[in-house]
């Protein structure tokens, strides 16, 4: 099918797109495109105004600044698949980027576009509630930051105004000698996962673990921290994780029902998902501490 | 709601009037007339319209044709030179990688765009590449076969 029509604004720079954002009713801000022209073209959608952000130079930039990596929200998830800054400092990101989408759909999509749109399965969103990222969030009544728990608002809908547009995202990367895992299932490569998890492990220099953070997606219409399974990780050997009780708290969160994937299997595959992303993360620290 | 592009597909700079909701895709066909780019889904999930632009492979339905303003685009038509297949080309050929055809301008562009940046993929990372291309005639494996043929250096000389 064919979109809708819409009048179209291409703004070059945030004042002309807050400008924007302020006046006109019913618009909508197109980015990558690879959800939104989907849905323009299926007509599940009819904005009156298109806004293009994609010509906003301000709006693309990747640089590591005050000990942490600013991610411009137009950086595209290919961009950023064949940054060394990101493979360097945030390598779950690196591993998360190539099971997002395709190679076509990489090259126009972008971190600030999958952080948008919220799908319950996307791996970026996830990833930024595991690394705890902050978003800068602009418009024409200023600049904030929403830190990643207040980030989803709602099914699919952050914590955008309808003013107010994300600016870029902020990454505090975890020691040199972390340990990462990441783990979806998906029925075919390239599709949206069903359940997916994400692992950091921080330890100690006696080998314990200092500090954890998990996540799972596709489970519920947000990503989900296990912050009970964090806490019971701290102090314990790298060597003799649990991963029998992180799998019971994996299985033990909310998970959705739809059309083809019930609860349970949801459950089943959390519990599964979670060892996974641990069990890499755990090999990867030990590597770098033994 | 209608503007005025010129782009430089295939090397040719063409211009042509989009109205603000046309594709990219609908845009090659039905303005410039480039009938190559086949338009399957229409939702960014089949990869059969997929064209270069800018040196990246990207779905031509999932993007506006004002956005391409301005923008260098290689579709399949650009391939052949004076009626010489280009060496993938000639590897689909020689290795059956087509039947009904209708995938195939899709799978040469995102093949050409994946062979330059990895020039002796192995076929574990072939499969990955076309992971976006849906083809229903052939299973795949004469195309995996055309591109290893195409990434194995003596093969590429002789096709």
């Amino acid at each position: 099918m064919k979109a809708a029509p819409f009048h179209f604004h291409q703004p070059t720079t945030l004042t002309e797109l807050a400008g924007l954002l302020a006046t006109l009713a019913n618009a909508k801000i197109l980015a990558g495109g690879q959800s939104l022209m989907a849905m323009l073209n299926l007509r599940l959608f009819n904005p009156d105004h298109l806004i293009d952000i994609n010509a906003i130079a301000d709006l693309a930039t990747l640089r590591h600044a005050a000990g942490k990596i600013e991610i411009g929200a137009m950086v595209r998830q290919h961009v950023l698949l064949q940054a060394p800054l990101i493979a360097q400092h945030l390598p779950i990101l690196s591993q998360a980027l190539g099971h997002v989408g395709h190679l076509q759909t990489r090259s126009r999509g972008t971190i600030g576009g999958s952080c948008c749109h919220l799908d319950p399965s996307a791996e970026l969103p996830a990833m930024c509630a595991l690394l705890d990222a902050d978003f800068t969030v602009n418009g024409a009544r200023g600049r904030r930051i929403v830190p990643a728990r207040h980030w989803f608002e709602a099914p699919m809908q952050a914590a955008l105004a309808e003013d107010e547009f994300l600016e870029s995202i902020s990454i505090a990367p975890w020691s040199s000698t972390h340990g990462h895992g990441f783990a979806e299932y998906a029925r075919r490569h390239g599709d949206y996962a069903i359940v997916g998890a994400g692992a950091l492990l921080e330890a100690d220099v006696d080998g314990k673990i200092g500090r954890a953070a998990l996540v799972l997606f596709g489970c519920d219409t947000a990503p989900q921290r296990l912050p009970q399974a964090e806490a019971a990780l701290i102090g314990t050997k790298v060597t003799e994780l649990d991963v029998a009780m992180l799998a019971a708290e994996a299985r033990a969160q909310t998970m959705m029902t739809d059309a083809q994937v019930t609860s349970a299997y949801r459950a089943r595959l959390a519990g599964i998902m979670i060892q996974r992303a641990v069990k890499q993360a755990q090999g990867r620290i030990n590597k770098e501490r033994a | 709601m209608k503007a005025m592009l010129t782009l430089k597909v295939n090397g040719r700079e063409l211009s042509g009037e989009a109205p603000n909701n046309m594709h990219l895709g609908d845009f090659l066909r039905h303005v410039l007339g480039l009938t190559g780019t086949h338009i399957g889904c229409e939702h960014g999930v089949c990869g059969s319209c997929t064209v270069i632009v800018d040196g990246q492979p990207v779905r031509a339905c999932l993007m506006l044709a004002r956005q391409a303003q301005g923008a260098t685009i290689e579709t399949v038509e650009g391939l052949a030179h004076d009626g010489q297949l280009s060496v993938l080309q000639a590897a689909f050929r020689n290795h059956h990688a087509l039947q009904c055809g209708f995938c195939t301008p899709g799978m040469l562009m995102t093949l050409t765009a994946f062979l330059r940046d990895v020039p002796n993929p192995s076929e574990e990372a072939i499969r990955e590449a076309i992971s976006g291309n849906i083809c229903r005639c052939t299973g795949y494996q004469g195309i995996v076969e055309a591109a290893l043929a195409v990434a194995t250096p003596q093969e590429a000389s002789t096709s």
